[in-house]
């Protein structure tokens, strides 16, 4: 077993070997400009370029001309969100969206607000689903779009897309999803999943970082945009810039092999997953499972880890990538505002910790990581006042805490 | 990230542990809150006849920098006079530890720890004169 062991999918993952290969000679002797138009290297560059938009479209049901490529799904989001305010503005000025959205999202909304936009974001419940009737009473005439990420990054909590879509379509309204996390790991159809935008990032699905594409729908209703970053009029002038050929590839390449190993690939993954839940549960007290398990990402677990502070955790496992939910190092201290948002106790969201499954973990590699946090959890539990409280029976809730 | 000093004491803390609260020669403090990701709970056991810090424990809620400024801590104080001990400036745990900026915090809940543990120690010997 090879360490340090990644388990952090969901920050990024490895180039798929076979992805890279199809890159490479898009480096070298392949490296035309896709949009010259008058020799061959330019012919063979857009050549490769039409057909990874057909296999990222064909992964998500779409037909290849709603696809732009971008630079990641941030840029999608940004083109998405503020390419639909600014194009719809005689429209309407109001957006909903969700409390839970990556920062890519929430950011892009507060500067629309800036800029004269009404901005509303729901709360999830407990599990981290959204109401449904609570995004049905939010839309008003004025809106514009409906925004609500996939699947989401810290607790990989999947939203109910489809009647999501269903409700902005009854109220006319366009609907833009976030899937950074969930392409490639779920099935998407945007048609049967009613989704008019969608963000799509190649370094979450074992494509290369700096390439991603927003899906934009072009029937049944067209949508359109106004272009975010002008020039010369690439992306058919959504989104101008010289295409990322090689990234492009890639992406087509993930989007490919994720179509025939997706499925398999999920069993595989909410098995390991399931077998470290099952392992840490069995091995320590008072852990809790942030976010629904029901309706999750097979390669994600998030839990806090009572009394056991996630930056030390992190520290005690030093040959194991993951990500905490505590934010000690960050200049404002405060825990993950996803966690926050479910309704954890700050108390509590600075234990956790996220755990991403993906292609290339092994069930060694599981065991390894089990055994491992159970060890460091109990140390830093027999080090933990707040541990040896809660073992005399004192209810920390009611401590006069001298809070700075 | 971390210095090697802050990797010694969390691999190695020193003083873990606790002091019977309610022993006259026993001062406990406890600063911190839990939602701010960090608690610390330091105790001395102090000689009433020479003010010397004989024993030191504690136990921390908190990252590496904070179980590392209030394990120094204890070695520090131990062998001190209670006056001793109140010159203890967190500045002298930042360097002793290398601590980095957003780490600053860690030391000054040290300090504070120490100090409150003085101060329940003097209001507890107060109480009994």
């Amino acid at each position: 077993m090879k360490k340090p062991i990644y388990m952090d999918y969901h920050a990024t993952t490895p180039v798929d070997p076979r992805v890279l290969e199809a890159m490479l000679p898009y480096f070298g002797a392949r490296f035309g400009n896709a949009a010259s138009r008058n020799h061959s290297f330019g012919w063979d560059a857009e050549q490769a370029v039409e057909k990874a938009r057909k296999q990222i479209a064909d992964l998500i049901g779409a037909t290849p001309k709603e696809i732009v490529f971008t630079s990641g799904a941030t840029e999608s989001d940004n083109l998405a969100i503020k390419g639909v305010a600014e194009m719809y503005a005689e429209r309407g000025n109001h957006i909903v969206s969700v409390t839970t959205e990556h920062k890519a999202v929430l950011d892009t909304c507060k500067k629309l607000r800036k800029h004269g936009c009404d901005i509303t974001l729901l709360a999830p419940g407990k599990d981290g689903l959204i109401d449904l009737d609570a995004l049905s009473a939010a839309i008003t005439e004025k809106t514009v779009l409906v925004s609500v990420m996939f699947a989401n990054n810290e607790i990989g909590v999947i939203q109910p897309i489809r009647e999501i879509g269903r409700i902005a379509g009854e109220h006319g309204v366009l609907f833009h999803t976030d899937a950074t996390q969930a392409v490639g790991k779920v099935p998407i159809h945007v048609d049967e999943d009613n989704i008019d935008l969608m963000s799509i990032s190649a370094h979450k699905m074992y494509g290369p970082k700096g390439i991603g594409a927003l899906y934009v729908r072009r029937k049944n209703p067209r949508v359109q945009l106004t272009a975010q970053m002008d020039g010369g009029g690439h992306e058919r002038g959504m989104r101008s810039g010289t295409l990322n050929v090689p990234g492009i590839v890639g992406l087509g390449e993930a989007c490919a092999i994720c179509q025939v190993e997706m499925a398999e690939e999920a069993v595989r993954l909410a098995a390991l997953r399931d077998r470290l839940k099952d392992r840490l549960l069995a091995g320590l007290d008072e852990i809790y499972i942030n976010g629904s398990m029901e309706h999750r990402l097979a390669g994600n677990l998030n839990i806090s880890f009572a009394y056991a502070e996630g930056e030390s955790l992190l520290m005690g496992i030093s040959d194991i990538a993951v990500s905490s939910g505590s934010a000690c190092t960050s200049a404002t201290l405060e825990p993950s505002y996803v966690l926050k948002a479910l309704g954890v106790g700050d108390a509590l969201a600075h234990t956790s910790i996220r755990f991403g499954l993906g292609r290339f973990n092994t069930e060694e590699e599981v065991d390894y990581v089990a055994a491992r946090v159970i060890e460091v959890v109990k140390k830093l539990r027999d080090l933990s006042p707040l541990y040896e409280m809660a073992k005399e029976g004192v209810d920390l809730s009611q401590v006069g805490w001298n809070k700075e | 990230m971390y210095s090697n000093k802050v990797l010694d004491h969390y691999e190695h803390p020193r003083n873990v542990g606790a002091l019977d609260r309610s022993d006259p020669q026993v001062g406990t403090g406890m600063v911190g809150a839990p939602e701010c990701g960090d608690v610390m709970k330091l105790q001395i056991k102090v000689n009433e006849e020479t003010g010397v810090i004989e024993d030191a424990k504690f136990k921390t809620f908190g990252c590496g920098s904070a179980i590392a400024s209030s394990s120094l801590a204890t070695e520090w104080v131990k062998g001190k006079t209670i006056d001793e001990a109140l010159t203890i400036r967190n500045v002298d745990i930042v360097n002793e530890l290398s601590l980095p900026p957003v780490k600053i915090h860690c030391s000054v809940l040290a300090e504070d720890a120490i100090k409150a543990a003085i101060n329940d120690y003097r209001k507890k010997k107060r109480g009994h004169e």
